[in-house]
């Protein structure tokens, strides 16, 4: 076994000793709690396992995976207009002076402002069903994908451009095969932050407005109290998040294999 | 002068074709003249050599010929017709290498066939046979970033040469090398110029260099930067840097360097 492999293994074997550990200290803490010292009504505090059984209890009614595929359908569609209109917005400004002074203090000045300021307005506009929280994802998502694909193209090391221009590039096989390479490290992680901050808004868009979604389940259940449910679909939406991360990493470092190199 | 060293050119005399001429070339860049007065004709197949102190505009004159800037007044002219942009006949070689890092060094080598629109297969042989004339046959599927400086600069010549331009600029190519990578860079940037025969213009701050590389060495004046004085070589290659005559010039292109250099007033 080569010491690569040993080093992934033990640095693996770390992040499960720490997530047990994670879970031990929230046990002993809630069982400790329900049986000896009684800080708190023991109903704020559900075991680990108690939130497990919620989790079966909501799977055999099907109404886990609805809420999973509800939610998981909001944040695609609306990622994936977010991603196309941040990257084509982002390309057209970062090449083209004159729109990016027209556009870029819009962003600047809608930027700061937190998405969830919106949603209201969404809901006016949209209505209650699929399409105002699409929108709000779209919204919310575009900025971090727009803002990494302009300064990606922006940072373009101009010894590359006068490289290729030498070498007979006309202006469209410039951007065609160095600004856009150039700016793909910069595009993906935008598209990255992105896809977070869309897993962010959904939460808080189905606790305003939706009648399915985890961000639903999690307010339905603290309406009537179910709290190892409430915490269940925190863990779901934990879970997704995680498993989503590594796989647009692994996208992520092939599509940059030459960066990996770079590094060393 | 010494016999082997003729004085500055009687240009008209010669039969040879001149490839590059700069006329009475300047360049501001605001109130600064970079540039004043350049005249300078460079032979066809010839090896020019650009030395001066730094800041006295090398860059910049090398940068005209390749059309990244134009002169704010005079004229840069490559076979006769005046340079308008950047062009795939004259191929630049940059001390930062300037290599593509997400392609291969194969894929950067072909870079300039695939702009032409040659077959796939066409593309590879071409790029292939010119990394193999650098020495990194083998290397092919290497990407940039796992090459060492001498190698990145092989692969940087090796797509210069594979566009076959009939000029090749070299901006110090190897002044971020160490000395022994650089010797046989040196060596080899000949063997290859001996083999393919362009008009090169390369542009170094080592006297040591010039004198091993050049037919001709263009020393600069700075403040304003401008031609101070031109030598062509006809020492025999390959050269030897402990020969009297080599060493002997080196000494006379010292003087004048460091004469430019205190005009600055900063050592
Ligand atoms: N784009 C620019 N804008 C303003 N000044 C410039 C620009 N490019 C070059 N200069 C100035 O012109 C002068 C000549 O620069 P240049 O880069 O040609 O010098 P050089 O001889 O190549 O120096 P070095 O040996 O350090 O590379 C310098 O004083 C430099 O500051
Ligand atoms: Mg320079």
């Amino acid at each position: 076994m080569s010491a690569e492999w040993r080093k992934r293994l033990s640095t693996g074997g770390m992040r499960c000793v720490a997530i047990l550990l994670f879970l031990a200290i929230w046990f002993v803490v809630s069982m400790g709690n329900a049986h000896w010292w009684k800080f708190f009504n023991p109903v704020l505090l559900p075991t680990p396992i108690e939130v497990v059984k919620a989790g079966i209890a909501a799977w055999q009614s099907g109404e886990l995976q609805d809420n999973i595929l509800a939610s998981m359908a909001r944040v695609l569609q609306g990622f994936a207009i977010a991603a196309i209109a941040g990257v084509v917005v982002g390309l057209a400004v970062g090449t083209w002076r004159p729109l990016e002074r027209l556009v870029e203090p819009m962003i600047e000045l809608l930027r700061p402002i937190p998405p969830l300021a919106f949603l209201p307005m969404m809901v006016l506009w949209f209505g209650i069903g699929e399409m105002s929280k699409i929108a709000f994802i779209a919204y919310a998502a575009f900025f971090p994908v727009f803002t990494t694909t302009v300064e990606g193209i922006k940072y373009v090391d101009p010894v590359l451009l006068r490289a290729a221009s030498s070498l007979g590039a006309s202006r469209a096989d410039l951007f065609r095969h160095v600004v856009l390479p150039a700016a793909t490290p910069s595009i993906i992680t935008g598209l990255r932050l992105g896809f977070g901050l869309s897993f962010f808004v959904i939460v808080a868009a189905e606790f305003i407005a939706a009648d399915s979604g985890l961000g639903y389940m999690i307010n339905d259940a603290r309406t009537f109290f179910m709290v190892s449910q409430m915490l269940l679909g925190a863990v779901v939406i934990g879970l997704i998040g995680f498993g989503v991360n590594i796989l647009l990493r692994s996208v992520e470092g092939w599509l940059l294999r030459w960066r990996v190199a770079t590094r060393g | 002068m010494d016999a082997m060293l003729a004085e500055a050119p009687a240009a008209a005399t010669d039969s040879r074709r001149v490839k590059i001429s700069i006329r009475g070339a300047e360049k501001r860049f605001g109130d600064m003249v970079a540039l004043k007065g350049v005249d300078l004709d460079l032979y066809e197949n010839s090896f020019t050599c650009l030395l001066g102190p730094s800041g006295c505009g090398k860059s910049t004159l090398l940068n005209m010929i390749a059309g990244f800037t134009q002169p704010s007044a005079g004229q840069v002219l490559v076979d006769g017709r005046a340079v308008q942009g950047p062009s795939a006949d004259r191929g630049v070689v940059f001390q930062e290498y300037a290599l593509f890092p997400w392609r291969t060094a194969i894929d950067n080598v072909a870079f300039g066939p695939m702009l032409k629109g040659m077959p796939k297969a066409k593309q590879r042989e071409i790029a292939k046979r010119y990394l193999a004339m650098v020495g990194l046959a083998g290397h092919e599927s290497k990407y940039p970033g796992n090459l060492s400086g001498g190698m990145k600069q092989r692969v940087a010549i090796a797509r210069a040469l594979a566009n076959d331009p009939s000029v090749l600029l070299m901006d110090e190519p190897f002044g971020a090398l160490d000395a022994q990578t650089r010797e046989t860079l040196q060596e080899e940037m000949l063997r290859i110029w001996e083999h393919e025969r362009k008009t090169v213009v390369f542009v170094t701050h080592s006297i040591s260099e010039a004198i091993f590389l050049a037919d001709r060495i263009v020393v600069m004046a700075t403040r304003p930067g401008a031609v101070k004085q031109i030598f062509d070589l006809d020492l025999p290659r390959p050269r030897e840097r402990s020969d009297a005559d080599f060493v002997r010039l080196e000494k006379e292109i010292k003087l004048l360097v460091r004469a430019e250099v205190q005009k600055l007033g900063v050592i």
